[in-house]
């Protein structure tokens, strides 16, 4: 799934959390609201699960997530020493998951990094600077907004060739225009006032009023937006995956295991069913741990 | 009115003019020769012959920008060159191609229109109740549930449970009249509608709640009218604005979703053709499916931006 508008909450409710984020006062207690929210703390045990199995992946007793064995090709849920069953060509399916869960947290995670920090260089630049920088800055982010989402994806894997590597670029540059926009707007709102003007007075260089008035008073909300935006970042990297144009086989990825079981959906379903589900939780994991940040950072929208 | 759509669509063609560059330079920014990559697409070697013919045709002696405005005149005039694998011209496989996508899309949006808006009104209406949370339990699930697994959840379900839809392709061999084409619909466009749909609700209800808070409302409630004259004539209208602006947002995911739809339900729409196309280095096709369903994404934002300012008398007049 994923689209454009999961990735851009309104601009006012932006406007608004940033507001609370810069509030010192609320720094104090948010983390005290989210953690009586309940389903946020379930969402929080989900992840802190999940990383924890990716991470100890090496660790752990698990069959070679890649070796194939042609006598137990499919075999059911619940299988002798398969937990999770096999896929078509005889793979455990439950290591493959776990090891699967390093690439795709991976993925979400680097993705949300890389278009959080080109997002804040550039909307800084914009929002600054304005004139010409922002002008040319700006008509960039409308032409990369007018694709539809995934079909720019697309785009990119098609001029760098299909590969881990190449879809996480992809997936990077698709949040990169909904930053701009999002650190433009607030580092407009910030140039004008009056500490900035105050710091040009006494002729601070550009580098210094950016660096150390802008920056500290957009990084929060940013950072926060950017953990809500993981989840739809891994939906999309995973709708890359399954179309043959991320990780590709025999890589343990989840979109790729999707993709890869299902020549025999009908006959193993579970082959497919799992890494569907195991997407499907994570992402709602991260959707719910951000609804829940976000309540807590900002009471008034709830 | 009218200096108002003058003034969004002259916004809209610079922004489709430099989408053609971006899908011109795609050929030009893939590593190798253009020419070669062209004809790589061709399942077997290529003659001397063809490598002169696609060299002469793309023009690769002459500069870039030449290049550019001869192969933005050719697109003009509906001629994407032609596919090595295929072995045909393009411009015919994109009419029936984007026929398919377009009628995926729209089903989905008659799926995901009347039960995000009802979902949400709803909602709002029995704010805090059973009701209420169960829906947005499905909103919530519906919102980070991949499109293609759904797809594929549903393909099990109704293959092996219940056999009461079809769940591959557009027609049944030797059918195609209307009733089949529609039993085919039914699956793809659930798949592609329920993301929208969730986003709809969701969207919908917060507006109502905002809206049932105004004075206006209450006034209307103190005069003694129904709830559901209330809940009609003066909330849910003021509702609509939101509303379209999402719905506008959602048809580029519609188009874009249909890429994964299309591939789960073996669709023959455009997003299946640039899947293939891509796989098969088939770049003219990739370049040709790209370029179709981004104007089509600029033309709806078009069309909804327009069509708000006929709800909103505000927006027309702003500026």
């Amino acid at each position: 799934m994923g689209s454009n508008a999961i990735a851009a909450p309104p601009s006012a409710a932006l406007a608004n959390l940033a507001e609370t984020v810069k509030e010192r006062g609320s720094g104090r207690v948010w983390h005290r609201r989210l953690r009586r929210d309940r389903i946020a703390m379930l969402a929080l045990v989900v992840l802190a699960l999940c990383v924890g199995l990716a991470v100890a992946a090496p660790m752990l007793d698990l069959a070679d997530p890649i070796k194939t064995n042609p006598r137990q090709k499919t075999l059911p849920i619940g299988s002798d020493g398969h937990l999770l069953g096999t896929d078509q060509v005889g793979r455990d399916i439950l290591s493959r998951l776990i090891w699967g869960a390093r690439t795709t947290l991976m993925l979400g995670v680097a993705a949300a990094a890389f278009s959080t920090i080109v997002g804040l260089i550039f909307g800084l630049m914009a929002g600054y600077f304005g004139g010409w920088t922002e002008a040319i800055i700006m008509r960039t982010v409308d032409v990369l907004l007018a694709f539809p989402a995934i079909l720019l994806a697309i785009i990119i894997v098609a001029i760098l060739g299909p590969s881990l590597r190449n879809a996480l670029i992809a997936i990077a540059v698709l949040g990169v225009p909904f930053y701009i926009r999002l650190v433009r707007a607030e580092a407009l709102r910030i140039r004008s006032t009056e500490f900035i003007l105050a710091a040009q007075t006494i002729g601070a260089p550009h580098s210094r009023i950016v660096l150390r008035h802008v920056v500290p008073n957009v990084i929060a909300p940013i950072i926060v937006t950017s953990s809500i935006h993981i989840g739809y970042l891994i939906l999309e990297a995973g709708g890359l995956s399954f179309l043959g144009l991320g990780a590709q086989p025999p890589s343990p990825e989840w979109g790729a295991m999707v993709a890869s079981g299902r020549n025999q959906l009908m006959l193993a379903p579970h082959v497919v069913l799992i890494p569907s589900a195991a997407i499907f939780v994570v992402v709602l994991a991260f959707n719910l741990l951000g609804d829940g940040l976000r309540d807590a950072l900002d009471p008034k929208s709830m | 009115m009218a200096s108002y759509v003058l003034r969004r669509v002259s916004q809209a063609v610079p922004i489709a003019v430099l989408t053609s560059l971006v899908v011109f330079l795609m050929l030009h920014l893939a590593p190798g020769d253009p020419v070669v990559i062209i004809l790589s697409a061709k399942p077997q070697a290529y003659t001397q012959e063809e490598f002169d013919r696609v060299e002469k045709s793309l023009g690769l002696d002459k500069p870039l920008a030449v290049q550019y405005v001869t192969w933005l005149g050719d697109v003009v005039r509906g001629d994407f060159g032609e596919s090595f694998y295929l072995r045909r011209e393009i411009r015919g496989l994109l009419v029936q191609r984007m026929e398919a996508t377009l009628f995926l899309a729209f089903g989905a949006l008659i799926f995901s229109l009347p039960v995000g808006i009802l979902g949400g009104v709803v909602s709002s209406m029995k704010r805090g109740s059973i009701l209420d949370r169960t829906i947005n339990a499905v909103v919530v699930a519906g919102v980070a549930v991949p499109t293609f697994a759904l797809g594929l959840f549903l393909i099990v379900l109704f293959g092996l449970k219940i056999e009461l839809l079809p769940v591959g392709g557009m027609t049944s061999f030797g059918d195609g009249g209307v009733v089949d084409r529609l039993r085919h619909l039914v699956l793809p466009a659930i798949s592609l509608g329920v993301g929208p749909a969730a986003i709809i609700a969701r969207l919908t209800r917060s507006a109502m709640l905002e809206v049932l808070n105004q004075d206006y409302v209450r006034t209307a409630r103190a005069k003694g009218l129904r709830n559901a004259i209330v809940v009609r004539r003066h909330a849910f209208r003021n509702v609509l604005i939101p509303v379209i602006t999402v719905i506008g947002l959602q048809v580029g995911f519609l188009l874009g979703g249909a890429v994964l739809v299309e591939v789960v339900f073996s669709w023959p729409g455009m997003g299946q053709m640039i899947v293939n196309g891509i796989q098969q280095r088939d770049f003219p096709v990739v370049q040709a499916g790209v370029l179709v369903v981004s104007l089509a994404f600029i033309v709806t934002n078009l069309v909804v931006d327009v069509l708000y300012a006929v709800v909103d008398p505000r927006i027309r007049h702003s500026r």
